[in-house]
């Protein structure tokens, strides 16, 4: 007489029978982890009992090169962290050291700070959207994503030379006056992108594929989400509406009007709605951080902190004897520490900077959002099939750069 | 420089403060030093009583860990610096909580009974300074291969070359 066969949903039937699990290895080369994470999965048939992040592959010991360079050779080596979303981290970084320093810098260069790490966002969202579209199985979404995607990193190279590492923000402002057409080709892509988000919305909100693959999927408790320190879009979808931008503004942020979606599903799908209304909504405020782009300097009135224009450093000697004294021996940074954070495109972003006095930073700890919130990957996944952990991941927005530094 | 840096200064500007107020009150040996500069509070913490200090505080509102990191101090003693990062989305403030742990017996109670977040922040600082927390669940090499010698965060190992 055959056996009953028995149904391996329940977490009691894995805890009575231990030999019935195995582990399996996802990544590190596996499409669906965005880079080299890899997962000890404990998996009991389909469905997932345990599972154990393995990171540190992309470990490049950043925080060590920062404590070896001037402060200001430091911005570049941010944009390295999250390459999504570069400007993201020269900001955070720069606002750090100019709280260090007490620096005022001009409006203008703060709303251009606000224009671009808007811009940032939706760069940044436009590659989440399409690979996590693509994971699920909708390729098309992809390819929709990068042809947006591509404007952006032409308007990011028209004004600072680079496509993604621009390094674009300085301490004491940014590094160029943005170029004569900056403003109207900003405006074309800031007018044509909300159609371009309903036409992504068209492939995926109502496609039965991907809510099946999404709704009731990943789900994370406010409590869990706040205990294991998840922030951002994460957060937002699990109930709690706290956005850095709006609670603890930085860099000019109270000037704007905007929303914040908060959603109580705290499933993958409130993660895609969340990010999808966040789009909207980042381009209301790059909006009108064009609109009403004040006049005036680019960078702080600080000759010992901020590079001379090139003009004055060929006419006058102040000018060229501040060039090279910040170019070969920086410029000393007050004693202290401190410790800011910016909402970024993944949720808290952190740069904790202690000086002692001298030209180079004494430490340099980047607090980087998804480092937190992979560790709530586990409650996401636990008890679900192993085609839930790729809707998961592909929910929590992974880079890889920022997990390892 | 801004703020007062004097314990009792700092203590007497603040006593409003409701971090302040639940240390005083819940462990009143534990704070051993104060500082508010550039509008952040830091509150130096007895080494034993980190975890009843983050009890505290958290009860007291501040309800989110943002951040765990360490400083070395080398050749200073004690030599490392291990930094907590609070956050109270209800009063919008952070918090700094300093542990000073000596080179000697590196090692500082593990906060993840307070806050589970803590597991990973915690494996890097021991594995990239050699800080070790006692009652971690997984206290194990996060960044460096398991088998690595040495922490290369310490301020005594090299940026670039040989050691």
């Amino acid at each position: 007489m055959p056996e009953t066969p028995v149904l391996l949903t329940s977490p009691d039937l894995v805890e009575a029978d231990q030999d019935r699990t195995m582990i399996l290895n996802m990544g590190p080369q596996h499409p669906s982890t965005h880079g080299v994470l890899r997962l000890a999965l404990e998996i009991d048939g389909e469905v997932v009992v345990r599972v154990a992040p393995d990171i540190g592959y992309l470990h490049t010991g950043i925080e060590k090169t920062c404590e070896a360079k001037f402060y200001q050779q430091v911005v570049p080596l941010t944009d390295r962290v999250d390459y999504l979303s570069p400007m993201h981290n020269n900001l955070c970084y720069c606002l750090a050291v100019e709280k260090l320093l007490g620096l005022e810098i001009p409006e203008r260069a703060q709303w251009l700070r606000v224009l671009l790490s808007e811009l940032t966002r939706l760069n940044s969202h436009l590659v989440w959207l399409g690979s996590h579209a693509m994971d699920l199985g909708a390729l098309t979404v992809f390819l929709y994503c990068f042809r947006e995607r591509e404007e952006i990193l032409r308007i990011f190279d028209d004004l600072s030379g680079q496509r993604m590492m621009t390094s674009y923000f300085r301490i004491g402002g940014v590094s160029l006056e943005p170029p004569l057409d900056f403003h109207d080709r900003v405006r074309a892509f800031l007018k044509s992108f909300p159609e371009k988000i309903d036409e992504y919305e068209n492939l995926l909100t109502g496609n039965r594929i991907f809510i099946n693959r999404t709704k009731g999927v990943g789900l994370l408790s406010a409590e869990d989400a706040i205990a294991l320190g998840v922030t951002g879009p994460p957060l937002r979808a699990s109930g709690v509406d706290w956005d850095l931008r709006r609670d603890m503004p930085y860099s000019g942020y109270e000037k704007f009007q905007f929303k914040v979606p908060v959603s109580n599903d705290c499933d993958v799908w409130a993660r895609y709605v969340l990010r999808m209304q966040e789009m909207r909504e980042s381009v209301k405020i790059a909006m009108q951080a064009l609109d009403g782009l004040p006049e005036g300097r680019i960078t702080a009135d600080a000759p010992k902190i901020v590079l001379p224009d090139r003009e004055a450093m060929k006419t006058q000697m102040e000018a060229l004897i501040h060039h090279f004294k910040i170019v070969t021996e920086g410029f000393p940074v007050p004693a202290g520490e401190v410790y800011q954070g910016i909402e970024s495109s993944r949720g808290e972003m952190g740069y904790y900077v202690v000086s002692d006095g001298t030209a180079k930073p004494y430490r340099v700890h980047m607090r980087n959002p998804t480092f937190a919130t992979l560790q709530a990957l586990e409650k996401m996944c636990v008890g679900r099939l192993i085609a839930d952990v790729v809707a998961a991941i592909g929910s929590i927005d992974i880079v890889l750069g920022e997990i390892d530094r | 420089m801004t703020g007062a840096t004097g314990q009792e200064e700092v203590l007497a500007a603040r006593a409003d403060d409701v971090a302040i107020r639940a240390l005083q009150q819940q462990l009143p040996n534990a704070i051993q030093g104060t500082k508010f500069d550039r509008e952040e509070l830091t509150l130096t913490v007895a080494r034993e009583s980190i975890v009843a200090a983050c009890r505290a505080v958290q009860s007291a509102g501040y309800n989110f860990l943002a951040d765990v990191t360490c400083v070395d101090w080398y050749p200073n003693q004690p030599r490392f610096q291990v930094t907590y990062h609070l956050l109270s989305h209800g009063l919008k403030q952070r918090l700094r909580l300093v542990v000073r742990v000596d080179e000697s017996d590196a090692s500082v109670d593990s906060i993840t009974p307070v806050w589970p977040a803590a597991n990973f922040y915690e494996r890097e600082i021991f594995d990239l300074f050699g800080v070790r927390f006692g009652g971690h669940p997984n206290l194990r090499r996060i960044m460096m291969p398991d088998d690595y010698q040495g922490n290369p965060l310490r301020k005594d190992f090299p940026v670039e070359g040989y050691r």
